[in-house]
């Protein structure tokens, strides 16, 4: 392994963190691939993990921001789905595309925008305010209708049907016809804004304050970073974040429904902590959290197609990973503290 | 002027100043609004037992599982500066293994239930230790530590139960969900009572309220002082574990019948709410667990405020949130200061002018 990278620095705790998701998630897809066979053999299994949380991974991005700042946002899921409520009813009365995509911009920015300024300015607890901030969406989106409302707009349902088809990854189904790997739009946008936010933390100097002022604020404020702007930033992004997120949410299912997005918050969370973020802050990498959205999703096809059809398995066995996770993490980080010490 | 005032919000009070005023506030606006709200009755119930009724006993009734859980959470809120969101999923695993030990017996008697009851609160309190053990031996935040438990406790609850809903039905189960006979008061009310008394003499009796909030205020201080931090988080755990055992009995016994996906649903995120309404802090240290449960009853009298005002079942959470943020406003640390050094300030400088006038 040292001789493999030959470099003077060890490696961080997020990158140790992320190797060991990459590794495990890479593991477990071949094992899957050889021992499961069938879909997962096919690349579309992969593209269609892709087009089913392209959403997820755009909340996870957001929040995997807020968590290397050493905060909580639980709202995301459900101002994902409260702009896919507004957002469908106002395509149906007769709104326009790109109006369409500003009031998603505008639901998140102002969850952000609010959310931020209670937590940073007032120096209210985020947990209470995110809170609060998810049932007051919840709560709005069952205002705003309580039944299913379907896309009906023309422009829209345009978009909704395009896809884009990649045939050299396809495969030959069983009649002789090709069938073209098929990735939906709000992939390429979640793909995008993950490169983005990878940037931003990696290169940018509001993405550096990040990690300082999760790693310990204190030392953040003497070295004259604006501690509470910062953290009023993490949380703008954050909810712009589910914004972008509720609209490719749409883009994936078509229809608005109380219930959309229904845990996503958790789930989000989760796919940071497998990925390596670490909640008290300053650890942390977006490329990581997508891997463990990856994981998370590998994990619930392989307990479907491996014949454990008990509806109960599926969280059982997500609760185990994520514990074996965890533990993974835990042990790993006090023994490199342990090692530190004795150096 | 300045120590009457401190004396009477800061002193006197101290953190029960915001929950009680929202309580306060509350009767006032309903009282405003309808000014039989409160009215108590007393009826014949179906069973023909005289019991009392009304909203103020719907009231204190409903938020007797809210309350059995915030005064387990303060006590881990206060140890490990860290919630535990499992309490909903984990109440779902003790009533089913609640029911199953009931329907496994042949006749449901005193016995039985006595039975059922120690076999839940065992369970709960395993999964307690697990939750525990993991924050307090592997030092994993409270909150992912419990993750795991939110994840996949309700799906442990359904394969107890056999992928099935089952019913029970007994007149002891009625009688601790509703009332007992001869006694007007809803029994939940008094489980409540019990568990707090029992709280109190724990305090009393035991060192546990200073160690669980110097473990709270600096964990290694604490072990150096001779506390064992760990044993005092794992406690804490496992004492939300028989409350979270009481209140999923309590929430079976007033249905009659266990259902894993809806039992005490989304009760985890009121509870911390009861606990921050409390004037606790989430970050750890100081608690009062009567705080937490003024806390559970401000949730509830607001929750049945919107109810009597029409507001629909799935609406009331928009509301809820407008009232928590204001509530929360008013007692951030940022607007306390804000408004005492307003305070000092007008008082202050009557105060200069008057001695000024006394010199000239």
């Amino acid at each position: 392994m040292k001789k493999l990278f030959n470099r003077k620095e060890p490696l961080t705790n997020t990158q140790l963190l992320m190797t060991i998701t990459i590794g495990i998630f890479v593991v477990m897809y071949i094992l899957a691939m050889t021992l499961l066979g069938g879909g997962f053999l096919h690349t579309q299994q992969i593209f269609d993990m892709l087009n089913d949380n392209a959403s997820l991974i755009i909340v996870s991005c957001g929040l995997t921001i807020v968590m290397i700042g050493g905060g909580i946002d639980i709202s995301v899921g459900a101002v994902t789905s409260l702009v896919v409520m507004s957002c469908v009813l106002y395509l149906n009365n007769g709104g326009n595309v790109f109006v369409s995509i500003l009031l998603a911009l505008g639901i998140g920015l102002g969850f952000g925008l609010v959310q931020g300024s209670l937590i940073s300015y007032l120096e209210i607890q985020p947990f209470i305010v995110t809170l609060a901030g998810m049932f007051f969406a919840r709560g709005m989106t069952t205002i705003l209708s309580v039944n299913p409302q379907k896309v009906s707009h023309e422009g829209f349902t345009k978009i909704l049907e395009s896809k884009i088809e990649i045939p050299w990854l396809g495969y030959t189904a069983k009649n002789g016809n090709l069938v073209p790997a098929r990735i939906e739009f709000g992939v390429v946008i979640a793909l995008a804004c993950l490169i983005l936010v990878f940037l931003m933390l990696k290169y940018v100097r509001l993405g550096r304050n990040f990690y300082a002022m999760g790693g310990n604020q204190t030392s953040a404020l003497m070295l004259g970073i604006n501690v509470k702007r910062t953290r009023f930033m993490s949380y703008i992004l954050s909810g712009l974040l589910s914004g972008i997120s509720g609209y490719v949410f749409m883009m994936h299912t078509g229809a608005g429904n109380a219930t959309n997005a229904a845990g996503m918050e958790m789930n989000a969370i989760a796919s940071s902590i497998i990925g390596g973020t670490l909640l008290t802050g300053g650890v942390g990498n977006v490329i990581g959290t997508f891997f463990g959205t990856l994981t998370l999703t590998t994990i619930k096809k392989i307990v479907v197609s491996s014949g454990l059809n008990d509806p109960w398995w599926q969280s059982i066995t997500t609760g185990g990973m994520l514990c074996f996770f965890i533990l993974l993490q835990s042990v790993v980080l006090s023994r490199r503290s342990k090692k530190k010490k004795a150096k | 002027m300045k120590k009457a005032g401190k004396k009477l919000f800061g002193g006197g009070l101290g953190q029960l100043t915001i929950p009680i005023i929202a309580i306060a506030l509350l009767v006032i606006f309903n009282l405003i609004r309808d000014p039989g709200f409160f009215s108590i009755d007393l009826l014949h119930n179906n069973d023909g037992n005289i019991v009392l009724s009304g909203n103020l006993i719907s009231i204190i009734n409903g938020a007797s599982e809210l309350a059995v859980l915030a005064m387990g959470m303060t006590l881990v809120t206060a140890a490990c500066g860290g919630q535990d969101i499992s309490v909903g999923a984990a109440a779902a695993i003790a009533g089913s293994v609640f029911v199953k030990v009931l329907k496994s017996g042949g006749s449901i008697n005193g016995g039985t239930v006595i039975l059922a009851f120690v076999s839940a609160c065992i369970v709960a309190m395993l999964f307690g230790a697990f939750n525990g053990t993991l924050v307090a031996v592997f030092k994993i935040q409270p909150m992912i530590a419990t993750l795991i438990l939110y994840t996949c406790g309700r799906s442990i609850a359904y394969w107890i139960n056999g992928g099935a809903t089952p019913t029970v039905s007994s007149p002891i189960l009625s009688g601790i969900g509703s009332f007992i006979p001869g006694i007007p008061v809803p029994t939940p009310v008094l489980i409540v009572l019990l568990m707090a008394i029992l709280f109190k003499l724990l305090f009393h009796f035991t060192s546990l309220e200073l160690f669980t909030q110097s473990v709270g205020i600096n964990g290694s201080a604490a072990r150096l002082n001779g506390i064992n931090s760990t044993f005092i988080k794992l406690l804490s755990f496992i004492i939300l574990g028989v409350c979270v055992c009481v209140a999923g009995t309590i929430g079976v016994s007033r249905l009659g019948l266990i259902n894993h996906e809806t039992l005490l649903l989304d009760v985890e995120m009121d509870t911390i709410l009861a606990v921050a309404i409390g004037g606790n802090s989430l970050g750890g240290g100081k608690f009062k667990i009567s705080g937490s449960i003024i806390g559970a009853y401000v949730i509830q009298m607001l929750t049945i405020t919107l109810y009597a005002m029409k507001v629909s079942s799935t609406d009331v959470k928009a509301y809820k949130a407008i009232v928590i943020v204001l509530l929360v406003v008013i007692g951030s640390p940022v607007v306390k200061a804000k408004f005492s050094k307003f305070m000092t300030n007008t008082f202050g400088q009557g105060k200069k002018v008057a001695v000024k006038g006394a010199e000239e």
